[in-house]
């Protein structure tokens, strides 16, 4: 379209390769049992995927670079939201409230592969 | 809708053969940035309407309890509900909304910024027809079994959730539904303002050579984008709670419903300044234009409004203080929503700065300029009270919120968008308004409007809690002098009310018999004075070129004191 | 009425007007996943009970379903490649795999729903499988959404008409690809 497209196309199909070789890390990870090592590779690898997709495949860097500050305004936005939300939603019981549900689910141990359980 | 435009019978394309168009591809149809302007505008002024005929019925029931409202019949404590539920519903999201934001946005931005439509029309024109059929569909909800939903324009779970609470598990429904085809009306209006202020700028206008206006309606664009996906997603689940038995917002089954008043006021927060800003540029193009002076303080006005961008975000749960929140956070949102006043308040200030020592006409526009900036400094400062947690916990849900509130959001949807009207009045349809009918408009609804309000403020001091149908049930809110002020606010909503008649009268004659209008007959710099009133198809017959700021009055060493930006130097 | 307008044609902002609003799309997106995944998030943590239904989703369909994004998501990068040199109908070649890739995706996703309901993994049977089947859910629709404009897209640049089309598709495209990466091991692989 305009001249600062001419160079930024890269192997396209390495980047995939990348992507399918994180992917399947990804997959193995929890087969390690490790619940760190599940959360890295679950999320960490998440990343690191999403970022390889903008970078090399919606060139979010040939992009104006206001267009990197709207999209990583919207995410803290984001990160603002959970921050003030969670204190909220997770806790159990605040001033003059309870969830009986949750202080119940907390109690009982889950059964795994227990089929549907409708409450 | 169709005799109040006038054809634009000049072609500016001149030789490009235009043939006729018939009246469905004109009015209805229409890609023009200026047609869609008018359908949101008269869209949003008869839902108006609707919301004033609303209030008219509630006012009547709680002035003179359980009377047959003419024109309503009696209201019914569950009509009570719908009434006030869908008023506060219909003003906000299909009158504010569309008039300021969308109707002014798509008249002003591409005329205000020197093209010949928006970027994307034909979007513009599916984004009118989603927003008119969301209109459509909350109307409906009067009509479907069980009434139109009742549970406050806020929509708190359960009673929003569970038709057990509500008794109207169509109403509810439909009324999510209304709201999030709505939202991606207005989103894809949106998107098409931002990107046509970003992108199609006249050759020469700079970044700071753009009208405050545009920049405010494109600001507040961007603050409902990056703020409605919460409640998006909110609604989505709240449609599930209703429809397919999910439990996200009841807590007796694994969900939480303090999660959707986060979710809602995450958006209506920030919605707040998402119409306050295009009200606030209006009057910031009214005030220099009246004055003959510069705008005092261009970019430290951009400035504050970016930082009131950001901390809109940041403000929000002031409105759950009492909902059982964390009080550590009560704490942050005090500090914010203090904070938050200040830009708002240097506004103020930058606007009286415009008007010291200018020549100052009072036309109908200007009087209704300064009444925004007097009024809404009365719903700001109400604010303050109840931003700060430890007053909330006795003023919330009194009347003194719901008169804080109407403080602010009166002279956003109805001052602003008269300002506003009535000075775009010549451009739009190519006449002149009536100004001594305009005066008589202008006082007979701000004389009124104090006197509903300013009452409010005491009785909700004294104690008299939202939402409720008829006082008598509670012997300490129907002592004989609260129930007086009530008759006298009625009295003076009803005064309000017939003085609007002035309006539509000054309105239809002015259409008719009103005196031709000028390319620019404010004396104005902005680029929408430069073309024919009302523009042809195509705004100009050649696109302009920018030279300087919008706000050049007075210039020393020059015989005119205005100095339109596209006149080369 | 139809003919462009010239606004469309300018770029102040210095980049093209469509690829602008496609990001400004994608901005918006941003917050509509972001809000429903902070939700799902904040839950999760709160309940611990929950990985025990997590445990219940089928990992391979998930890789499966990503691989095949993945994929999809190649195959439209190689599109726009294709358009910026001028080969409408290579590009259009390409779009259609991507095409089938979506598809391919709705149609795994159709199966995996209907075995997951069939077990009794409704959409109201807890809470972990409300905000399963809505995030998924509206991650479907965008998918599906995506592979209607895309067969749009692909007809016309097999004509070499809007080729510009192909890039912007293609960024909505790997747009829905990302939001898949973050979904994948919230709803299948934290267990």
């Amino acid at each position: 379209m305009s001249d600062a497209h001419e160079s930024h196309h890269g192997n396209y199909w390495k980047i995939w390769a990348w992507l399918c070789a994180l992917l399947v890390v990804s997959v193995a990870g929890p087969f390690l049992e490790i619940q760190a090592v599940t959360l890295i590779t679950a999320f960490g690898i998440a990343v690191v995927k999403a970022y390889l997709v903008a970078v090399h495949f919606m060139h979010i860097n040939v992009a104006k670079r206001y267009i990197v500050y709207l999209a990583s305004t919207t995410l803290i936005f984001m990160l603002l939201f959970f921050a003030a939300v969670a204190p909220d939603v997770m806790q159990e019981d605040g001033s003059n409230w309870t969830k009986p549900a949750w202080i119940a689910e907390a109690q009982t141990p889950p059964t795994v592969h227990g089929g549907a359980n409708p409450h | 809708m169709a005799e109040a435009v006038p054809a634009g019978s000049q072609d500016p394309h001149g030789g490009h053969g235009h043939h006729e168009q018939s009246f469905w591809s004109k009015y209805v149809f229409s890609t023009d940035h200026k047609m869609i302007a008018m359908q949101y505008m008269f869209t949003g002024m008869a839902m108006g309407m609707i919301g004033a005929f609303m209030a008219y019925a509630f006012r009547m029931q709680l002035a003179f309890p359980g009377m047959e409202v003419p024109l309503y019949g009696l209201v019914s404590p569950a009509n009570y509900n719908s009434l006030v539920t869908n008023h506060g519903t219909i003003m906000i999201f299909w009158v504010a909304m569309p008039v300021l934001l969308a109707g002014f946005g798509n008249f002003l931005i591409p005329l205000m910024i020197g093209c010949d439509d928006m970027v994307f029309p034909r979007i513009n024109r599916l984004s009118y027809q989603i927003f008119l059929l969301s209109a459509i569909v909350l109307l409906a909800s009067f009509f479907v079994p069980g009434g139109a939903f009742g549970g406050a324009w806020t929509a708190y779970p359960p009673l929003s959730s569970e038709a057990q609470y509500s008794l109207t598990p169509m109403g509810s429904s439909f009324w999510v539904v209304a709201v999030a085809l709505e939202f991606v009306a207005f989103l894809m209006g949106g998107i098409n303002f931002v990107t046509t202020a970003m992108n199609s700028r006249a050759p020469g206008m700079k970044m700071y050579d753009i009208p405050i206006v545009v920049w405010m309606i494109v600001i507040a664009s961007i603050l409902f984008m990056a703020s409605v996906g919460p409640l998006i997603a909110g609604a989505i689940m709240l449609f599930f709670d209703q429809n397919l038995g999910t439990a996200f917002y009841d807590p007796s089954r694994g969900g939480d419903p303090i999660l959707w008043q986060h979710l809602f006021w995450f958006f209506g927060h920030p919605e707040v300044y998402v119409v306050l800003l295009p009200a606030l540029g209006v009057t910031a193009e009214i005030i220099p234009v009246f004055a003959r002076k510069k705008f005092f303080a261009y970019k430290t006005v951009l400035y504050t409004v970016f930082a009131t961008g950001v901390l809109s975000f940041t403000v929000w749960a002031h409105h759950q203080f009492i909902a059982g929140i964390d009080p550590r956070m009560a704490n942050i949102f005090t500090v914010t929503t203090l904070l938050i006043s200040v830009p708002i308040a240097e506004m103020c200030f930058v606007y009286i700065a415009t008007l010291w020592g200018g020549s100052i006409t009072l036309s109908t526009p200007m009087l209704w300029a300064l009444a925004f900036v007097a009024e809404f400094l009365i719903g700001g400062v109400t604010g303050i009270f109840l931003g700060a947690s430890g007053a909330d916990i006795y003023m919330h849900d009194t009347y003194f919120v719901l008169a804080h509130f109407h403080y602010t959001f009166y002279p956003i949807a109805i001052v602003g968008t008269f300002a506003g009207f009535t000075f775009w009045f010549p451009k739009m349809f190519g006449r002149m308004m009536d100004d001594r009918l305009g005066k008589i408009h202008f006082w007979g609804s701000i004389i009124p409007f104090n006197c509903i309000f300013i009452p409010l403020f005491v009785l909700g001091m004294a104690g008299q809690h939202r939402r409720i149908f008829d006082f008598n049930a509670y012997p300490d809110l129907a002592l004989p002098w609260m129930q007086h002020t009530r008759e006298f606010v009625t009295i003076a909503l009803l005064v309000m009310l017939a003085f609007q008649l002035v309006f539509f009268y000054n309105v239809w004659k002015s259409l008719r018999k009103g005196e031709k209008a000028s390319k620019n007959p404010w004396k104005s710099n902005t680029l929408e004075w430069t073309t024919e009133s009302p523009p042809g198809h195509g705004n100009w017959a050649e696109l302009p070129t920018v030279y300087r700021g919008p706000y050049e009055y007075s210039v020393p060493d020059r015989e005119e004191d205005y100095w339109p930006q596209n006149q080369p130097s | 009425m139809s003919a462009t307008p010239i606004a469309t044609t300018r770029s102040s902002a210095g980049m093209p007007t469509g690829l602008l609003a496609v990001w400004w799309v994608i901005a918006s997106e941003i917050v509509i996943f972001g809000g429903l995944l902070a939700s799902y998030i904040m839950h999760r943590l709160a309940h611990d009970a929950w990985s025990a239904h997590a445990a219940n989703t089928n990992t391979w369909i998930g890789a499966f379903n990503t691989l095949v994004l993945l994929s999809s998501s190649l195959a439209a990068v190689l599109g726009h490649k294709a358009a910026e040199e001028g080969d409408g109908a290579k590009a259009a070649r390409q779009l259609w795999y991507t095409f089938a890739g979506g598809a391919t995706f709705l149609v795994v996703k159709g199966f995996e729903w209907a075995m997951e309901i069939s077990h009794g993994y409704t959409i109201s049977a807890n809470t972990f499988w409300s905000f399963y089947y809505t995030a998924a859910g509206l991650h479907a629709t965008h998918v599906l959404a995506g592979i209607i404009i895309m067969a749009v897209v692909a007809r016309k640049a097999a004509r070499n008409v809007d080729l510009h089309h192909v890039e912007l598709i293609g960024v909505y495209w790997h747009f829905v690809d990302v939001v898949w990466i973050f979904l994948f091991p919230l709803l299948y692989i934290a267990k």
